[in-house]
């Protein structure tokens, strides 16, 4: 059989490159950090090329279906790179100023960026875990890169017990669902649960068990406690990470095993995420309300967030999988926002993460006030920012699919997340500025991130390209 | 065909958007002057729709269809009947007038206030003009960013409780509405709402999606029992965002019971046309005496707006010819005499810094001028013959009468409550003795305001007057309206 390289060759790309950052930063001087920065964003913008420039019409699969490389692969792993390379253009200032610009991060992200391509394209039970903890390892490090403060250490063993153990939860889940049919092939797992073969009590016993793993990567209500205190903890860039780019490699994870292996037993996941959905919906809602920390409130925010991605999910048809990929895809692009204006109001020895730190933004600086203001609209999903579109797609797959009541509820929640998201908006332009220091971000991590921002705009305007792209992706990739 | 809606839409828009990028704080000037060319030219733009339009039918005039968002069979879809054309051209004259009277009374941040204004019309005439569902909803829901800050920002003391109240009122009622066209496009496979009007539907169906519509709508009118934001952010509201919200925006509330509510939900409209009827009689009577207690006079004209919002509601659900007119009638001229009354408040708030009523008193002997225009506009809001009040209200209760006489009776208590409490209130301000030193400072009204409360008292006299040209414009579109609400679409 002839070796097939091509579908795998961004990994080995990236591989590659990880390594020789790792070699060259070992003989770099403190002083000239810069240059391994500067690889590290050479090599994720390479690989996202890459992807790109290897993105074939149809799925190509290689190692006896262990990877797959179809669209929705290369849309979620081009997402992901570049969410990662913004976190560390974002995060530069930041980095640099805690002393944290070192060789471990830049390596330690490049092979968090590769675990979750080896998820994103996984096509087998082995190769989605191999990601899996690749990447889960990987951030567990970087949440602890702090090493020397205590809010980071605790954040990172909360997050590693944790999630140790949901890993722990999947592969025993796994190994059910292999008795079951005998099979650890995605695509081959699909064919025995559609024809009803092997034993169902196991099948969903093994089911319940890997949804409580993959409940946990997406940090869903009840398997979201470690996500305000990781997100809280952990330095901001590295939160960024964590709440963008592995919620992409979480949400693969989610298609390839629900929409498609366990596609046969939809009726059982389904039910599952109802109540997945409908409690991260309620709790991440209420409980932002009262926060007064605003990592942490972008946390309960992001567990409400998943809980409406869901929505679209448990419609569990072309509609639904389009509209959870679209709203994932803009969630992150919105994370990334939110995320990128705390770092931005960020200095030395300050961390911006305070409600208060916001108060009168708009008389220190209108253009990032009113850069927050169209996050803050788009994640209580009001239009024209792209929010909007998201949740509303997502609704019109729950309401078709017969969910009316359900989508009721979710949209009552919803205006209860107004309520945190409009007191944002109160404290840029209600009130009167406690601070008034200039802010600090390199150029290009403001140019950039008034792109990311007016993105939010754009696509609220006209969000076609992408949703188009979503639900062309999902037909290629054969879901459904 | 030059594409006037669009234009409507868009120039204040742009106008807006340039206020901002070249607008700076330390040269007011500047943002004002675009800001008021912005709105000219916004409002310029509309005439045409009202001169051009051809009164003779009922159907989409000035119509323009573009491919939006092809996932969802979603159109930018613009045009206007008679219904919805006077609005337009309402709220663009409401801009302008919006942007002139915060000349020097606006100080802080000028460019932002100016440009929040003109986005809002914008969008506002958006919501008037789209089609398409989804597009009426994207302009319903961003007009409320503008507005949240426009209370927030340069209103009074009890701003962020009153700008946060008013949005998530608003918000709660257009997300089951959203839920609600949701379910219609799954039941339709199209946004195009004017198809809906064809699409048969249970009882059951129609009384639910009326309960999801009626939460969406009767909070902007707003209906008692969710008028309680009202009173707030009116108060705390500048002048300017006091005029907007109940010239313009609360019309949209009314224009969605007679763009959805009726021609959709026929059935469910009639079912429930008693419980309707006797929100809006408990908002005409009960909310008249709310009014006639007030100490605020913002507040006094808040209840007030609500109390004649209830008659157009009214005369929405009496289901003839004549109720329908006058119950857009009546908002037309709630859009000039309610705008008209918070700009005359505003006048006196810029001196005196109070909206207490207590706090004037022979406010005639030092602003004669002023007193004579603030008596027009209490009549006009009092009903009184020969001002634009009385036209709508007039026709509501002949209506009124023509279903039931009692019904009649009850609704033409309004012509002695309004008149109570707005002459009333006009007494204790304007007549009497010099009431303190504040009072005696004042100076009468400066030509800007002179000229923009004449351009206003033109307005309501005129339509007063001669309210032909506006009744025609409706007239066909009214009578296409009662032809769907008769038909069952059981």
């Amino acid at each position: 059989m002839e070796l097939q390289l091509a579908p795998i060759l961004p990994e080995i790309v990236l591989l590659a490159a990880a390594c020789v950052v790792l070699v060259v930063d070992l003989f770099l001087p403190d002083a000239k950090r810069h240059v391994s920065y500067w690889l590290t964003q050479l090599a994720l913008l390479g690989t996202a090329w890459l992807v790109l420039a290897t993105a074939s019409q149809d799925p190509v699969r290689a190692f006896g279906n262990m990877v797959v490389d179809d669209m929705v692969a290369d849309l979620l792993i081009l997402f992901s790179l570049v969410a990662v390379s913004l976190s560390l253009f974002y995060g530069r200032h930041y980095l640099v100023a805690r002393g944290l610009f070192r060789g471990e991060l830049f390596v330690l992200l490049m092979f968090a960026a590769l675990g979750m391509m080896v998820m994103i394209s996984a096509s087998h039970f082995l190769t989605l875990y191999l990601g899996l903890e690749l990447m889960s390892l990987s951030t567990y490090a970087l949440v602890a890169l702090h090493r020397d403060q205590a809010a980071p250490a605790e954040a990172a063993m909360k997050y590693f017990v944790l999630g140790a153990m949901a890993s722990g939860l999947f592969l025993y889940g796994v190994s059910m669902i292999y008795g079951a049919t005998g099979a650890l092939d995605v695509d081959l797992v699909m064919q025995a649960t559609m024809a009803g073969a092997g034993n169902r009590t196991l099948l969903v016993f093994g089911l319940v068990f890997v949804l409580s793993g993959i409940a946990f990567k997406l940090g869903v209500v009840p398997y979201h406690m470690w996500i305000p205190d990781v997100y809280h903890g952990a330095p901001t860039p590295i939160t960024l990470v964590i709440g963008t780019a592995t919620k992409l490699a979480a949400f693969a994870l989610t298609l390839r095993v629900l929409a498609r292996a366990l596609a046969g037993i939809e009726f059982d996941w389904q039910g599952m995420l109802i109540v997945l959905s409908l409690l991260s919906m309620v709790l991440g809602n209420v409980i932002a309300i009262a926060q007064t920390n605003i990592k942490r409130m972008l946390a309960y925010s992001t567990i409400a967030n998943m809980g409406y991605m869901l929505l679209g999910f448990l419609a569990a048809d072309a509609a639904g999988l389009s509209a959870a990929l679209f709203y994932a895809v803009t969630y992150v692009i919105t994370s990334l926002a939110s995320f990128g204006i705390v770092l931005l109001l960020t200095r030395e020895g300050f961390e911006a993460d305070s409600l208060d730190d916001y108060r009168g933004l708009n008389q220190r600086s209108p253009w990032w006030a009113f850069m927050m203001l169209l996050v803050m609209f788009s994640l209580a999903g009001v239009p024209p920012t792209v929010g909007f579109y998201a949740k509303f797609a997502v609704f019109e797959a729950a309401i078709n699919a017969q969910f009316l009541w359900l989508t009721v509820l979710a949209v009552l929640t919803s205006v209860i997340g107004a309520f945190y998201y409009l007191r944002i908006v109160k404290l840029m332009y209600f009130d009167e500025p406690v601070d008034r220091s200039p802010l600090e971000a390199n150029g290009d991590a403001r140019a950039l991130l008034s792109v990311n921002g007016l993105a939010l705009l754009a696509l609220g305007i006209l969000p076609q390209p992408l949703m188009g792209l979503c639900a062309i992706a999902l037909a290629q990739s054969q879901f459904h | 065909m030059t594409p006037y809606l669009s234009l409507s839409v868009w120039v204040p828009v742009v106008a807006g958007l340039a206020v901002l990028a070249i607008g700076r704080d330390r040269d007011a000037g500047i943002a004002r002057w675009i800001a008021l060319a912005g709105a000219i030219a916004g409002f310029a733009v509309t005439l045409p729709l009202f001169f051009h339009f051809d009164t003779g039918t009922s159907a989409m005039q000035f119509v323009e269809r573009s491919s939006w968002i092809p996932r969802f069979d979603i159109w930018y879809h613009l045009g206007v009947d008679g219904i919805s054309v006077l609005f337009i051209v309402l709220n663009a004259f409401t801009t302008v007038l919006v942007v002139w009277s915060a000349w020097e009374v606006i100080q802080t941040r000028v460019a932002q206030y100016m440009a929040a204004f003109l986005i809002m019309s914008g969008l506002i005439n958006g919501a008037f003009a789209a089609l398409d569902a989804v597009l009426f909803y994207v302009f319903f829901e961003a007009m409320l960013i503008p507005m949240y800050l426009i209370i927030g920002v340069w209103g009074g003391p009890n701003r962020v409780y009153a700008a946060i109240k008013f949005f998530l009122y608003t918000l709660l009622g257009s997300l089951l509405m959203l839920v609600a066209l949701i379910y219609l496009y799954g039941a339709s496979d199209t946004f195009s709402f004017l198809e809906w009007y064809n699409l048969p539907l249970s009882l059951r169906t129609q009384v639910l999606l009326f309960v999801a519509f009626f939460l969406a709508f009767s909070v902007k009118v707003p209906m008692w029992p969710v008028h309680t934001w009202l009173p707030d952010a009116h108060v705390e509201a500048p002048t300017g965002g006091s005029v907007v919200l109940a010239a313009i925006t609360l019309k949209i509330g009314g224009y969605g019971f007679v763009r959805f509510i009726l021609p959709i939900l026929p059935d469910a409209s009639r079912y429930l046309s008693g419980f309707v009827i006797a929100l809006s009689l408990i908002a005409v009577i009960y909310i008249g005496f709310v009014a006639l207690v007030q100490a605020d006079m913002k507040k006094l004209i808040a209840y007030s707006s609500i109390s004649h919002m209830g008659f157009v509601t009214l005369g929405f659900f009496l289901f003839s010819p004549i109720g329908m007119a006058g119950g857009l009638a009546q908002m037309l001229s709630h859009g000039f005499v309610s705008a008209a009354m918070f700009l005359c408040v505003g006048v006196m708030y810029d001196r005196v810094h109070s909206r207490q009523i207590a706090d004037y008193g022979g406010v005639v002997n030092t602003m004669p001028k002023f007193a004579a225009f603030m008596m027009l506009f209490a009549m006009a809001n009092a009903g009184l013959p020969a001002t634009s009040g009385f036209v709508g209200e007039f026709m509501v209760i002949l209506a009124a009468v023509g279903v039931n006489f009692w019904l009649a009776v009850l609704a033409a208590t309004t012509l002695v409550l309004g008149a109570a409490y707005t002459l009333w209130m006009y007494k204790r301000v304007i007549f009497g003795a010099v009431a303190n030193e504040h009072v005696a400072g004042l100076t009468d009204l400066s030509s800007r305001e002179f000229w923009l409360l004449a351009t206003v008292a033109a307005a309501v006299l005129l339509m007063g007057v001669w309210p032909k040209p506006f009744l025609d414009v409706m007239n066909a579109s009214v009578v296409d309206l009662l032809a769907h609400v008769a038909k069952s679409k059981l």
